[in-house]
């Protein structure tokens, strides 16, 4: 067995000092009734070199694919240094003094988080955006006895679904949807405002599921008359561009930072950040790291308050998750600290004019964006799925299909433009249509 | 035995602020497309300055990383005994083959084919192990699988007309199981385990009402001891109209073994990062799939991956009883194919053998330290067990002391101060890609803290002295709550 075998004479000691004679009697506090009678019924003993051939994937030659999930370029550093096995085969930090790697990065990445979004604190990550959204408004309702969730009807259709899925065993919660402007995509203030009540929580995603730029401004005006109000990023490479959500007085600021070096793969593992104000820290869910120092007074770091979590306060925890997407968050301090704050800034600038450029092109060939108001990296054309089938045959994904999620915006595609998509890609799409 | 075999480097690495400082990232990076200004945008929205991130060239990035990977502990360093997390090898060919997806998006349908069909083989291999009818993977950590379980029997009483709303959960229970229950909207009852470990069908009559949702059991519970009155405990629920979930934290005591589907399980959880060899990566990210009986099927969450009759993988969203979404994509895709090739490189013959070398390195450590540290139950237990400080007790050391001290031998500590029914708890399960050596170098690391307990008791305080920080002080974190390097600076 590749992982764990012992020599004969070993496994003689290690029986002979529990006091059996076969490997197999070590199962016999388990009743007879329920042993297994035949062996698995599974593939497998492959060698390393035959599961090799057996997992080939291709990717494809061109891809337009974004809405939630991003591929950006990854600093050749950040895969060097997240793969090293100390950081990589490492458990959850419970002690400080042999985890140090692991508390101090996520440190760096809270601090960073704190800092993009504008807010006070940030934990040590989540699932994904979307569950971060749901726990966002969970710790809403815990602490402000709220009745309604309002949530634009532009924000993430999953991340919209798992706030529902995570709601509804919460009594006498109503999760009600502001709809947006038809032309613009931007959330319908008048609709807001007359929607806003008093026991409801509000989020609202920035840039919306179709890119489009919310007045984040005229919006924080209305939002502020009710008790919570959250901001929610899907795509964490906006705030390198974008004023940062905290500066227009959110109470929380929630999403997804797998663009900041983490691949696409496939859909996951994903990073779901989580930042917010003061006033909400000590009821934030998840691990949190904080600073501290050892019995010889120098800095050191541990996870911290604890006492909100399952270990202690069990049915009572602020939330039950009781990890974080670790590795992810590494990755995305380590991405932050490669690319620095020009770097990010560029990045966000490559994306933001690789859209305007392929957009430009298509309105060439008469397709232009359903929605007019100013978009970050992605926006919406028509394009019936036959002509979507015929260009993935092709190799390209022209994006993501809308029909699914938005049936009143029939035969459209959301079209993402990162800077990964190079000026010939963008020809090759429309000479494809 | 020397005292200590470790030395950690003596480094305080800085915080990345602190070395800091504008101009020094001098990355090439290539410009954005000169023909397309960005004036559409209000500027009221746009940032005025540069984002406030660590300005740091690429050199000083990588000692900085590498400085700090080298004040951690990881499995591949020596034993992590932590027990219920199963901290075995996670074998490198498995990163290798994973991050072949690694570009691939979710809506790149083609290439999409050949992982939902990876993913499909990976439900039915675990279906298999666990003798449970259907499987969801996207749950993306144990607790998410626990809170989706729960969900879904939530649903199927929903449907039923039946407004249950308690679950019972052992004393042994992690402390997540409440927690997840909680979310879902149950109640949770705690109920006591025998004094030799063992849940009863007897204690469990006592409990069970018209109110009883279901009961939530780990088994091998996490004192090791394998339930062997599940399948009674199993009827009793069935009868009363209620669901068996389990937990499976410990399914890498059984795996070959016992199927929990054969002891009447009808909904569970497992631990892809445990059982199947995948990396924790310093807390996440996990997996922790979801698997059911065949009357619990319609309620898993979407999408359900399905094989159409050409032979084409889709993801089908039309179950109208399903408890919904529960993650933005398809869960922790790359996790869940290195748990794939995992199961393949070991196949059946290696699996079960991976459990039966599991328990009996557990056995043996048993065998070799329960003596030199009080053994709280002799009932017989499977791949972990645990002791007590009880004997140290006598000289004031506790179970704190002797983990701390652990790590000047070089070992991660085992899991202290749970189960809860067990004060003082030390709870250790070394897996099974322990050699004889490092399972022997571990006991003898213990009878030296032992004796050391006797001889010299105040050394013992002021554990571990070889590590990178000594002691750290968690009452000062939690009261002054530095959260970020800003709080930091307005602290000093």
């Amino acid at each position: 067995m590749p992982f764990h075998t012992h020599s004969e004479n070993e496994l003689n000691t290690l029986l002979n000092t529990i006091g059996i004679t076969k490997p197999d009697e070590i199962f016999s506090c388990i009743p007879a009734s329920i042993r297994q009678k035949a062996s698995l019924n599974i593939p497998g003993g492959f060698d390393e070199e035959s599961i090799s051939r057996k997992f080939q994937f291709e990717k494809p030659k061109i891809s337009f694919a974004g809405g939630g999930v991003y591929r950006h370029h990854i600093p050749a550093v950040v895969d060097a240094l997240a793969s090293r096995q100390e950081f990589y085969t490492a458990y959850t930090p419970y002690q400080p003094e042999i985890s140090q790697g692991t508390l101090q990065s996520i440190f760096e990445y809270q601090s960073m988080v704190a800092s993009l979004t504008g807010m006070y604190a940030a934990n040590a990550s989540m699932y994904d955006g979307a569950t971060a959204l749901a726990e966002a408004a969970l710790m809403a309702l815990r602490k402000k006895r709220l009745k309604k969730i309002l949530i634009t009807r532009s924000s993430h259709p999953a991340y919209r679904r798992v706030l529902k899925t995570y709601l509804q065993h919460s009594p006498d919660i109503e999760i009600i949807e502001i709809p947006f402007d038809k032309r613009t995509s931007q959330v319908d203030l008048a609709a807001l405002e007359k929607t806003l009540y008093n026991n409801s929580a509000f989020f609202i995603q920035q840039p919306n599921f179709f890119g489009v730029i919310e007045p984040l401004d005229k919006v924080a005006r209305l939002a502020q008359k009710t008790p919570f109000w959250g901001v929610v990023v899907a795509e964490a490479i906006s705030l390198g561009l974008l004023k940062n959500p905290g500066a227009f007085g959110a109470d929380v600021v929630v999403g997804d930072a797998q663009s900041f070096g983490n691949p696409p793969n496939a859909g996951g593992p994903l990073l779901g950040f989580f930042a917010t104000t003061k006033e909400y820290t000590r009821y934030m869910p998840g691990r949190i790291v904080g600073r501290t120092r050892d019995s010889s007074g120098s800095k050191a770091f541990c996870l911290t308050l604890a006492t909100r979590e399952q270990h202690i306060r069990r049915e009572k925890a602020t939330s039950n998750i009781c990890s974080n997407q670790g590795l992810c968050a590494l990755r995305a301090a380590m991405y932050l600290s490669a690319l620095g704050p020009k770097g990010l800034r560029k990045t966000a600038m490559q994306c933001a004019c690789g859209a305007r450029y392929l957009s430009g092109l298509l309105e060439t060939k008469n397709i232009t964006p359903v929605f007019s108001a100013p978009f970050f990296h992605e926006f919406v054309v028509k394009l019936d799925s036959e002509t979507t089938q015929a260009l993935e045959l092709d190799g390209i994904t022209p994006g993501i299909p809308l029909a699914e999620f938005y049936p009143e915006i029939p035969d459209s595609v959301l079209i993402t433009v990162t800077e990964m998509n190079t000026q010939e890609e963008c020809r090759a799409l429309c000479q494809n249509l | 035995m020397s005292k200590s075999v470790t030395h950690f480097p003596e480094i305080i690495e800085p915080v990345l602020n602190q070395i800091s400082s504008d101009g020094k990232n001098t990355r090439n990076m290539p410009d954005p497309f000169d023909s397309a200004p960005l004036d559409d945008i209000d500027s009221s929205l746009l940032r005025k300055d540069l984002p406030e991130i660590p300005d740091i060239s690429e050199v000083e990035c990588v000692r900085h990383f590498t400085r700090l990977s080298r004040l951690n502990f990881g499995v591949d360093h020596g034993m992590y005994p932590l027990g219920s997390c199963t901290m075995k090898y996670n074998p490198k060919i498995c990163e290798k083959i994973a991050v072949r997806i690694q570009s691939i998006h979710p809506a790149d349908s083609i290439c999409m084919q050949p992982i939902l069909s990876s993913l499909h083989t990976l439900e039915n291999c675990l279906k298999e192990i666990c003798g449970m009818d259907a499987c969801t993977l996207w749950p993306a950590a144990g607790a998410h699988g626990e809170l989706t379980g729960m969900m879904i029997i939530k649903q199927a009483l929903k449907t039923r007309g039946l407004a249950r709303d308690k679950i019972l959960i052992p004393d042994t229970a992690h402390g997540t199981n409440p927690a997840s229950c909680a979310i879902a909207g149950f109640k949770t009852q705690n109920i006591p385990s025998g004094a030799d470990g063992y849940l009863t069908a007897g204690s469990l009559k006592e409990h069970l009402d018209e109110n009883v949702a279901g009961l939530m059991i780990t088994n091998p519970n996490t004192l090791g001891i394998f339930e062997r009155e599940i399948d009674k405990i199993a009827g009793m629920l069935h009868e009363n109209g209620s669901f068996l979930y389990m937990d499976g934290a410990n399914l890498n005591a059984i795996m070959g073994i016992a199927k929990p589907g054969d002891m009447g399980v009808d909904c569970m959880h497992v631990n892809l990062h445990k059982t199947f060899g995948t990396p924790h990566g310093g807390g996440g990210p996990g997996s922790g799939p979801v698997l059911v009986k065949h009357e619990l099927e319609k309620y898993l969450p979407l999408p359900r991956i399905r094989q159409e009759k050409n032979g084409n993988f889709i993801l089908r969203r039309d179950m109208p009883e399903s408890i919904g979404t529960i993650h933005s994509t398809l869960g922790n895709s790359s996790v869940l194919i290195k748990a794939l090739i995992y199961i393949l490189l070991l196949g059946p013959e290696g699996l079960r053998h991976a459990s039966t070398t599991a328990c009996i390195n557990a056995n043996y450590l048993k065998a070799r330290i329960s003596g030199i540290l009080d053994l709280p139950f002799t009932t017989p237990t499977l791949h972990e067990f645990v002791l007590s400080d009880k004997l140290q007790k006598k000289q004031n050391i506790s179970t704190v002391e002797m983990a701390k001290a652990l790590m000047d031998f070089g070992f991660h500590p085992p899991t202290v101060y749970f189960p809860l029914v067990v004060p003082g708890a030390i709870m250790i399960e070394p897996t099974e890609t322990e050699s004889f050596e490092e399972l022997e170098r571990f006991a003898l690391a213990l009878e030296t803290i032992a004796e050391q307990v006797i001889s010299d008791p105040d050394s013992m305080r002021h554990k571990p002295e070889g590590t990178p920080v000594k002691h750290v002080d968690e009452v000062w974190a939690a009261r002054n709550l530095v959260l970020t390097w800003l709080m930091d600076e307005s602290n000093t």
